[in-house]
């Protein structure tokens, strides 16, 4: 199977490398037989790459150690689950596995689109067979996870060396969310390049109108949502594996998940201002274009190790691809800037500071800074050491410094966005809709300092937490209000067909509400406390609320693993609450000793509780535990973001009868309307 | 005055705080970098600056105290004794055998090297071993890959 899959490798690098060629020759040439093939040829990548990674896949499942990634990656005993998780772990096979989403992604889109957008497709099918073939061109020759173990024979032939069994799976990956984690950010990453191979070739095809931002906004928003996973679905894994209490340390590759993340957030919001407006064309189609760089630049750090990363998993030779690709990319975009920027002309400028329009270039300004401030202290060690010869690097102060006003400050427009109108906004109107959301985040703060939440920023973040919030129940409340009166449905009835009305509009606020939520979750690490001790069973110690005594200390024995355990029951108040676990195993296969971290976990707080290992001097179990408050929001404030999403990928559904657009009966929110997908004459109508 | 003038105005203020802010948390967090035969070069006041030290940890040097952890980095026959004062506990790859770790803190002037923060990271986990075409050769990179882990792409 490893022979079929390195030749099925090698039919699809020819595969794309037609797609690539026969697309621009059908452009010039507009010869229809010859821009078929090209789709076609695309279309063709998805089963070929598939059975290059059906072919490794089956080589884990047959315990192939003769193979060296699989020798690498896997073993014997190793659960069927991790042994698909095996897959990506390692750069040949994870970078076998982004050609194969992006081939997913190609077929989806081609399929999709065959028959519709002759003028435009011809483009994107090119552009993701560029992009494409170059990934081949990696998996045929710079990372080949196809390489068998092997050493010369004296007739010129190779003697496979196979192992008995494999080296395993690293057991930090042997955890739920880290099967999930890398396939949603490679889902993210790659699924960037759709909306780039659209912007890149309406802009090529001088393609007219806002056309393709509505054929790219659902892919964005996909690759978004994915992204948004892969990162909370790592940041856990961090938090519930590492054992340092923590969930994001500002770490190289954590960075490169979030640059992307950031200028796509910027994206989808301002997306909005050249959809209503006509404005912003030229930094729209620059948004999507650094989104799709950055994602690259990601998938170049976290696998080119030019960066020094705790998971920055592998040093070589492959950095030198990625700054060639990444140069000829940043050379295409810019060429195809120059040659056809008249077609980006803006219909409009912007007409007051207290209007929609500004809430959106001030939220892009930000997302913008802050993507830029991420990617200037990731990279600073390199520049650094290109400028002044030494290497510095700058930790987590610089980026919680620059970042947490960003933050605070998107929080702030995320609840004033709303309460605007495009074009202009009365002060009066401002005044009126923003007395009562604004009033309650100040009592909610006032409560908060009087529970003792009594750090400015994350204060700050309560109120303006709880500001949002009251906003985006406003909204739903006047809509629902409205329709309620024209229709007889009852209030949640009316709610669920405003939302089914606009799923964009109201999709976003309950993505706005999930944000709120991990914010709100961030927050509470002003308030982290941590404790040291040596617990002997029998002893006991206080952390917060908790009283943590020492039942017992013994050993266990695992399937490959044998685990010094701690017990350790908690009490709250003096009552007996919970017990916990702590471990540390020692897996004799690899040779590695892992931590196994114990939580108690509620709204309110986590109880995180480590056993370090026996303390040499005393010879006592050493505990770790930490008081985390929040932290749980964040999670579900995760799952928030996702089911927004997905409700605003929906499409939306037209009901008779007015809406809440009606300017008498809504006030501001329907002068501020921001339905694209309704076009109602909202300018017209309300200007 | 028109929007677009307000506009520039406040995004220049933003930016500027911003950048202030940046600057603040830069001076505050900065480390250079260096390499046990770097770090042996330095004098004046590079020698006081906060620093990040790359090595490998030298088999059977850890040694738990109360309150900290001492041990010892070695690379090519340099060391540099290494006392971890920081509160969280280290991770677990800093125990494996041949673990790469990167100290960040301060150099003493008794040449002891106190650290407030470890990294490390098993130098054979995460990359493949020898296979075809292996090059024994190759020097440890600057970040001190294992010459037949780097080898193996």
């Amino acid at each position: 199977m490893d022979i079929l899959g390195s030749f099925a490798l090698i039919l699809a690098l020819m595969t794309a490398g037609y797609a690539f060629i026969a697309g621009i020759v059908g452009i010039k040439t507009r010869n229809p037989l010859v821009i078929k093939s090209a789709r076609r040829a695309g279309i063709a990548l998805f089963p070929l790459v598939s059975v290059a990674v059906g072919g490794l896949l089956f080589e884990f499942f047959s315990n192939n150690f003769s193979m060296a990634y699989v020798a690498e990656h896997s073993s014997r005993h190793l659960p069927l689950v991790y042994k698909f998780a095996a897959l990506w772990s390692g750069q040949g096979g994870s970078l076998l596995f982004w050609s194969w989403v992006l081939s997913i992604y190609a077929f989806a889109v081609l399929m999709a689109n065959r028959k519709k957008h002759p003028e435009l497709m011809p483009y994107v099918g090119m552009v993701m067979a560029g992009v494409e073939f170059f990934f081949l061109l990696l998996n045929n020759f710079a990372a080949s996870p196809f390489k068998i173990v092997g050493e010369a024979t004296a007739g010129g032939g190779v003697q496979l060396l196979s192992q008995a069994n494999g080296r395993g799976l690293n057991p930090l990956l042997q955890y739920p969310s880290m099967v999930i984690h890398p396939p949603m950010l490679y889902l993210g990453y790659t699924g960037m390049t759709v909306p780039f191979a659209f912007a890149l070739g309406a802009l090529l095809a001088k393609y007219p109108g806002e056309k393709w931002i509505h054929l790219t906004r659902r892919w964005i928003m996909l690759a978004w949502v994915f992204l948004t996973c892969g990162i909370l679905l790592g940041a856990h894994w961090a938090y519930a594996v590492l054992g340092w209490g923590g969930y994001w340390a500002w770490d190289p590759v954590e960075n490169a998940s979030l640059m992307p993340w950031l200028t796509a957030t910027a994206f989808l919001h301002s997306v909005m201002m050249q959809e209503k407006r006509g404005m912003l064309r030229v930094w729209n189609v620059w948004l999507v274009f650094a989104t799709f760089l950055l994602s690259i630049l990601g998938t170049f750090l976290t696998r080119s190790g030019v960066v020094a990363s705790v998971h920055a998993f592998a040093q070589s030779s492959i950095g030198t691809w990625f700054v060639v690709f990444l140069a000829i990319l940043v050379l295409v975009c810019v060429l195809a800037y120059v040659k056809n920027r008249d077609y980006l002309k803006s219909d409009n400028r912007l007409d007051s500071i207290v209007s929609r329009e500004s809430s959106f270039l001030f939220n892009n300004l930000v997302l913008l800074t802050a993507a830029f401030a991420v990617l200037w202290g990731t990279l600073f060690p390199v520049i650094s050491e290109a400028v002044q010869g030494s290497k510095i690097s700058v930790g987590p102060p610089f980026f919680n410094r620059v970042n947490v006003p960003i933050a605070l400050f998107l929080l702030f427009l995320t609840g004033v966005g709303p309460l605007l109108a495009w074009r202009k906004t009365s002060f009066e109107s401002l005044r009126r809709n923003f007395a009562w959301p604004m009033g309650g985040g100040l009592v909610f703060g006032a409560i908060m300092y009087a529970l003792g939440y009594r750090e400015f920023y994350a204060l700050v973040c309560m109120i303006l937490g709880a500001f949002v919030v009251l906003t985006v129940a406003s909204e739903f409340f006047r809509g629902a209000r409205v329709i309620s009166a024209h229709s007889g449905l009852n209030f949640f009835q009316s709610i669920g067909r405003l939302t089914a009305r606009n799923t964009r509009r109201y999709g976003g606020y309950i993505v706005h509400v999930g944000i709120v939520l991990i914010f709100v979750g961030i927050s509470g690490q002003a308030f982290n406390i941590s404790k040291k001790v040596d617990l002997p069973p029998g002893s006991q110690t206080k952390i917060g609320p908790y009283t943590l005594y020492c039942q017992n200390f013994d050993t266990v024995n695992g399937p490959d693993y044998t685990a010094e355990r701690a017990t350790i029951e908690v009490l709250q108040h003096g009552r007996p609450t919970m017990m916990l676990f702590p471990e540390r195993r020692f897996f004799p296969a690899s040779g590695v000793t892992e931590t196994m971290v114990s939580t108690h976990s509620t709204l309110a707080r986590d109880l995180y509780v480590v056993y370090s290992g026996p303390n040499p001097q005393t010879n006592k179990p050493v505990i770790n535990a930490y008081v985390n408050p929040l932290v749980k929001w964040i999670w579900v404030g995760g799952l928030v973001v996702v089911l927004g999403t997905l409700l605003a990928m929906l499409p939306s559904r037209s009901g008779p009868g007015p809406g809440p657009l009606q300017p008498a009966a809504a006030g501001a929110a329907s002068e501020a309307d921001t339905d694209a997908d309704d076009k109602a004459n909202v300018l017209e109508g309300t200007h | 005055m028109n929007a677009r003038v307000k506009f520039a105005i406040g995004a220049g203020v933003i930016l500027v705080t911003l950048g202030w802010l940046g600057w603040l948390g830069a001076t505050e967090s900065k480390a250079y970098y260096h390499t046990l035969a770097g770090l042996a070069k330095l004098k004046g006041p590079a020698l006081h600056q906060r620093m990040r030290v790359s090595g490998y940890v030298k088999d059977g040097s850890i040694k738990r105290l109360n309150g900290k952890v001492d041990f010892v980095l070695t690379e090519q026959g340099r060391t540099l004794p290494v006392s971890y004062v920081g509160t969280n506990p280290l991770p677990d790859t800093f125990y494996e055998k041949h673990a790469q770790a990167l100290v960040q803190g301060r150099l003493m002037p008794n040449g002891e090297f106190v650290a407030d923060q470890v990294e490390a990271k098993c130098a054979s986990k995460y990359v493949a071993s020898p296979v075809v075409g292996s090059r024994a050769s190759d020097p440890p990179g600057v970040r001190g890959m294992s010459p037949a882990a780097a080898a193996a792409h």
